[in-house]
């Protein structure tokens, strides 16, 4: 579905992505995992167009996406769950989730696509005129999925679902990306917490300082040596 | 009130809307006919700052964009519209130092074409300027524009053959519209509106505008902006582009005011548009609350109302046996000392972001009801303690 190709970024000298690439294909999670700073963040960022690619090619379902706005991959269906969260605190949540679809012009299918949203996260249906600010940060994970659902999404990139999140809401956000999964929607998963990602993802590939330099089913990296020692804490 | 519950929501808000606007106008007839000319000139004033600060709050506290750019905008509204609504006589007049450019001195035209063209100019002029400056933010930002309000305003007091320079241009006719004015010549002069008129009907529109674009998705947008501009990004909202449209929009609205201001003063020079004329604008602004609409049209009303009450600040006084002089001025102060209070115990100003609603207004019977319920009770519970001691 989504094919990167040896991506590169440059944050002024510093050579961030050295050379990324990889694979999304229909129906899967997805999960980059690996250290702070080894650029799993710039990857989808660049990938979205936040940030500048110097080299590389994006490839979504045969068509040549690399250098559209990122307004446009959201057209496209390609969307980012940024990290922390990010909800907008002084608007309410149904603002926010409105904001998602801001996009989309088809107003008929968005009202049935807040209803499923809402569905999905009855928590969000009940603080619905609450200000998103006041909103647990479970909640605001939350939120901040159900926003980027409303773009309806092919693929939905998630940027550290579980930064700063008790272990048992971690766990619920876990189902919910399965769950979205199931429904037809790509997952590519970035996370620190590898063993959580790892088990729920189809494939999963490990980055270092820029590279990718382990690939393969979940199952597997899980009980790859390396993997364990550097990222399992075993 | 029966009638107007079981009604649609939105219908309900819209004819009420309508009647408020109806109810305006009438007050606005009456006062026309009974208030003096110079309470008459201080209600047009107070429209004029409605629209000003609704053009600023639409960058500074709906985008969160920190521009001090208005009195740039303002004075190239205010000069287009004199420029093209002088008699070519009276601008014969003016331009006495050097005489003025030939094909603008024989140009003329009506009332509202030349106050359109004013906005529409400074709009034009806050594309240009806000395409390289709105990629700035913050504090860069604040300092960006206003030094493009002052190269703004020393352009003007320069192009001595087109604005007559630091001399200024005086004798501005009246604002008066046709109504009918461009329909054959029978029925000119049917519906004449005065300045007042044009000013308020200005004021309403501004309004209207507003809101409308506030609570549409724009408005939705430029919220999201201020929030959060990398997560408004990643929803696929073209952050810079809905920058530059509010910056456009507020420009335009700038200029309008500005050709307004002009047209009660009846002359203007460059110096009027000096930061200070910027700062009253940011006073009002921070005064009705950052981020409020209801906000800016209530704290509009109320500066300028105060401005002139505080007049007596400004004349000498006697302190007991001592006379102390009168200095302009310091009325400013006053204002200032005003501003620095606000921003310290009351940040949020009188509104906040909050904002009128006709659910809300609709509820204060009720909410008066609750109050002086809750407080008999209080003074039940109390009697009943001071009962047990």
């Amino acid at each position: 579905m989504l094919k990167i190709e040896n991506l590169n970024v440059h944050y002024g000298g510093i050579h961030a992505l050295r050379g990324i690439s990889l694979e999304v294909p229909d129906g899967k999670i997805i999960s980059l995992i690996g250290a702070n700073g080894a650029g799993k963040s710039t990857t989808l960022k660049s990938v979205m167009g936040l940030v500048p690619k110097t080299e590389g090619s994006i490839v979504c379902d045969g068509v040549d996406i690399t250098n559209l706005k990122t307004k446009d991959m959201v057209k496209e269906g390609i969307i980012l769950c940024p990290e922390g969260r990010r909800v907008f605190p002084d608007l309410t949540v149904a603002e926010n989730v409105m904001l998602g679809a801001y996009v989309r012009k088809d107003k008929e299918q968005i009202a049935k696509d807040e209803k499923w949203v809402y569905n999905l996260f009855p928590r969000l249906e009940e603080r619905k005129w609450q200000q998103a600010g006041t909103l647990s940060g479970g909640e605001q994970q939350m939120l901040a999925v159900a926003r980027s659902l409303m773009s309806k999404p092919k693929l939905l990139m998630m940027d550290e679902p579980s930064l700063g999140l008790a272990p048992i809401i971690v766990k619920n956000i876990f189902n919910i990306i399965k769950e979205i999964n199931q429904v037809g929607v790509n997952v590519l998963l970035i996370e620190q917490n590898a063993k959580a990602a790892l088990e729920i993802s189809d494939y999963g590939y490990v980055m270092e300082t820029g590279k990718i330099i382990l690939s393969g089913p979940g199952k597997e990296l899980l009980q790859n040596d390396g993997v364990r020692k550097a990222y399992l804490g075993e | 009130m029966n009638a107007l519950r079981t009604m649609n929501h939105d219908r309900r808000n819209q004819i009420l809307t309508a009647l408020a606007i109806v109810l305006v106008a009438v007050l606005l007839v009456i006062a026309n006919m009974t208030l003096s000319k110079y309470h008459l000139r201080l209600l047009n004033l107070g429209g004029i700052y409605v629209i000003l600060s609704l053009s600023m709050i639409l960058i500074n506290g709906f985008v969160g964009l920190f521009s001090l750019g208005h009195a740039g905008f303002m004075a190239i509204g205010a000069y287009t519209c004199a420029l093209l609504t002088m008699e070519p006589a009276e601008k014969a007049v003016n331009f006495y130092l050097k005489p003025i450019v030939p094909w603008l001195g024989e140009m003329h035209m009506g009332f509202l074409p030349a106050m359109l063209i004013g906005g529409i100019l400074a709009a034009i002029i806050g594309f240009l300027i806000g395409w390289p400056v709105l990629r700035l933010n913050d504090d860069y930002l604040a300092i960006a524009t206003l030094g493009f309000a002052e190269i703004i305003r020393i352009v003007l007091t320069n192009l001595q053959t087109i604005t007559n320079g630091s001399l200024g241009l005086k004798g501005l006719p009246k604002m008066e519209i046709d109504v009918f004015g461009l329909l054959p010549e029978s029925m000119h002069g049917i519906l004449v509106l005065n300045l007042s008129a044009c000013i308020w009907i200005a004021v309403i529109i501004t309004i209207l505008f507003f809101v409308r674009l506030i609570r549409g998705s724009y408005g939705k947008a430029f919220k999201a902006i201020r929030e959060d501009e990398i997560a408004a990004e990643a929803m696929g909202i073209d952050v810079f582009h809905h920058k530059l449209l509010a910056f456009v929009i507020a420009s335009f609205f700038a200029g309008i005011g500005g050709a307004l201001l002009g047209n009660i003063m009846q002359t203007i020079d460059p110096l009027m548009f000096r930061f200070l004329m910027t700062y009253n604008v940011v006073l009002i602004v921070v005064i009705g609350g950052i981020g409020s609409l209801t906000g800016g049209v209530l704290a509009a009303i109320i500066v300028t109302i105060f401005m002139e009450l505080l007049r007596f600040l400004d004349a000498s006084w006697m302190l007991g046996p001592v006379q102390v002089p009168g200095t302009a001025g310091v009325r400013m102060v006053v204002f200032s000392i005003i501003l620095m209070v606000m921003v310290i115990f009351k940040p949020q100003g009188i509104m906040g972001r909050r904002e009128f609603s006709w659910d809300w207004f609709l509820s204060i019977p009720t909410q008066i009801k609750e109050f002086s319920l809750n407080r008999s009770k209080k003074e039940a519970s109390a009697d009943s303690k001071k009962g047990c001691e």
